[in-house]
């Protein structure tokens, strides 16, 4: 970078108000430490002087600029509150403010390291919280513990290998359909199991055939989404809970799309052993972004004394914090993340029964409205809060980065790996009939563009269509490499 | 669209080819790179490891997928590709040349006529 070096008050003139211009001259490289043979210092000695300076450039702007930059920035971003949000599986919802009012409260700023007869409201929350979750998942047990839907996985993968080897009984192998997250692979890989990948009947559908080929003593769980990845409920689910039962082993729930069942089935009557619940789909706490999250896992009663420790209960005498020797080790301090969980306390109570109820009926609703209206072909169905529609011809990256230039923000796109360029959709409950039809008349302006128009898309947006495989084969992954251009 | 299926090797159903000479080549077909689209990073095993036909050896990511990749035939790996590190796009550009991934010592011969020739592996991907 050139210049003349900032004025008074960092900034040169007439540049942009820009985060990455601010270093200037020599400091826009900072070296680390250990370039700087920092390594040698030994505790005591005063920093050498390579890692002293006497003047630092910060930027020193006035209050409005800093308030119209970070607009500025937000403008430049999407989220659910600029539009809609159909990313399949994903559940993107909008989180009511209710639920930060509720987190935002002095009253709920407690350090969770005090005496439980110090913070019997906080334990009267969690409390109330795990017989929410145990309610709505048909479970005995929860633990508030894992502070992610990924951490879910693994908690609740590790709970049923605690089970198994209390047993004395050594099992090696994990099975998961072919259309499962992701992460259900990486969870089963990192609890030391061997995964047996099942595939698809032709109806989308577990495919029972194989699902008894695949299962032996050798099978510690089966993980299953409830409706799967395209939005179909596993009718059979009874009869696939008999085989992994009576070969010993244990089902577990993805609640990846625990959406569509609110209020009308429980994972727990279909004969789940284990499930996650991702507070932040279903019970509207923020999404991603690295965390602070939740993913609870609730278990049947067999299972509960290896849920991590310790966990909230109410006795005679309040509410106390118990312990079990059979506990797995545990996934996060306390009880996981407190104010997370409060959101998604603060949630359930604000909705109801019926308002629960309400949610699961308008997803459906919604996601089958919404299909109806394409002109995309959904080759799997019936199906409930999402659906995978195939964008035929026509490439499904190219046609969601059209939608761009329409205003909403795309499906997930070529995943499921069974529809072929699949853009999984998922309105959710929060969508309004208006923007359900503008959601759709994006979709068919989409594919009705041609295809020039979509291989340029989006051409309407702060940022146009960034080189994926650039992106992948040479990754820049510090701001420092914008200066080098 | 048509697809180069060159008739000096051999293909598995899932896409790979070998050549019939010893040591044998490994890679994937013009109709699988294009179905894969850009390649931003192929995974290889290292030299000496022994790969099975119809088991998977590897794994090709492209923007699109991941995929597993599956060996055509059974053998001692003698060479890997290493360009690939650092230009997967080789297996894009010249599937059939440069884009190779594995060189092997076949251990059975015989596993050969259980692989397509190019017509009956052309006959499949149209």
């Amino acid at each position: 970078m050139s210049g003349n070096g900032p004025t008074e008050n960092g900034r040169e003139p007439g540049r942009t108000y820009d985060q990455a211009t601010y270093a200037v001259g020599d400091d826009e490289n900072e070296p680390l430490l250990t370039e700087k043979r920092s390594d040698t210092v030994e505790p005591g000695d005063a920093l050498p002087d390579d890692l002293t300076r006497d003047d630092l450039t910060l930027p020193n702007p006035e209050e409005p600029e800093v308030a119209r930059h970070y607009t500025r920035l937000s403008q430049m971003n999407w989220s659910i509150e600029s539009g809609p949000y159909p990313l399949g599986s994903c559940t993107m919802k909008y989180n009511p403010p209710v639920t930060e009012d509720v987190a935002a409260d002095p009253n709920a700023a407690v350090h969770p390291d005090r005496s439980a007869d110090s913070i019997q409201g906080t334990l009267g929350l969690l409390a109330g919280l795990q017989d929410y979750l145990a309610r709505i998942g048909g479970m005995d047990a929860v633990s508030l513990q894992p502070p992610a839907g990924a951490a879910g996985e693994f908690t609740g993968i590790a709970v049923a290998r605690a089970y198994h080897r209390a047993n004395g009984d050594d099992r090696s192998e994990v099975l998961i359909p072919s259309s499962a997250h992701g992460t259900n692979f990486a969870t089963a890989a990192l609890a030391g199991y061997d995964v047996v990948e099942l595939p698809s009947a032709e109806d989308g559908r577990v495919d029972m055939e194989a699902l008894e080929a695949a299962v032996s003593e050798d099978t510690a769980a089966l993980m299953l989404t409830n409706p799967n990845t395209v939005g179909l409920f596993e009718r059979d689910i009874e009869a696939v809970a008999d085989v992994v039962h009576d070969a010993g082993g244990l089902l577990y729930y993805d609640g990846a799309n625990l959406n569509a069942l609110l209020g009308r089935a429980r994972p727990g009557d279909m004969g789940f052993d284990i499930m996650h619940y991702n507070v932040h789909k279903t019970f509207a706490t923020p999404h991603g972004g690295g965390g602070p999250g939740a993913g609870p896992v609730g278990v049947v009663d067999e299972l509960a004394p290896y849920l991590p420790n310790p966990r909230v209960e109410e006795t005679d005498s309040g509410y106390e914090l118990v312990e079990s020797d059979e506990a797995i080790e545990n996934v996060h301090g306390f009880q996981g993340n407190w104010l997370v969980l409060v959101k998604a306390y603060a949630y359930i109570a604000r909705l109801g029964d019926a308002g629960l109820r309400d949610a699961s009926a308008k997803a459906v609703l919604n996601a089958n409205y919404l299909a109806e209206q394409i002109d995309l072909d959904v080759p799997y169905g019936p199906f409930h809060h999402e659906f995978a529609a195939t964008a035929g011809d026509a490439a499904a990256a190219d046609v969601a980065k059209r939608m761009l230039d329409f205003g909403v923000h795309p499906p997930t796109t070529n995943w499921p790996e069974m529809v072929p360029e699949a853009m999984l959709t998922e309105p959710t409950e929060i969508e309004s009939k208006q923007s359900l039809d503008d959601l759709a008349a994006a979709f068919d302006a989409a594919l009705g563009s041609s295809e020039e128009e979509r291989h340029e898309a989006p051409s309407r947006t702060t940022a146009k269509r960034i080189d994926q495989t650039t992106a992948a084969r040479d990754p820049r992954l510090s701001w420092q490499s914008l200066d080098e251009e | 669209m048509s697809f180069d299926v060159p008739d000096d090797r051999k293909y598995l159903e899932s896409h790979e080819w070998a050549t019939t000479d010893q040591p044998t080549r490994i890679g994937i077909s013009d109709f699988a790179q294009d179905e894969l689209g850009d390649v931003v990073f192929v995974e290889l095993p290292d030299e000496g490891d022994t790969i099975s036909h119809d088991e998977p050896f590897g794994v090709v990511e492209s923007i699109k997928a991941v995929s597993d990749l599956y060996a055509p035939v059974s053998g001692e790996i003698v060479a890997v590709n290493e360009a690939l590190h650092d230009q997967p796009e080789l297996v894009n550009e010249d599937p059939y040349g440069d884009g190779w991934l594995l060189e092997i010592e076949v251990s059975d011969d015989s596993e050969f006529e259980e692989l397509m020739d190019a017509d009956e592996y052309e006959a499949q991907i149209v």
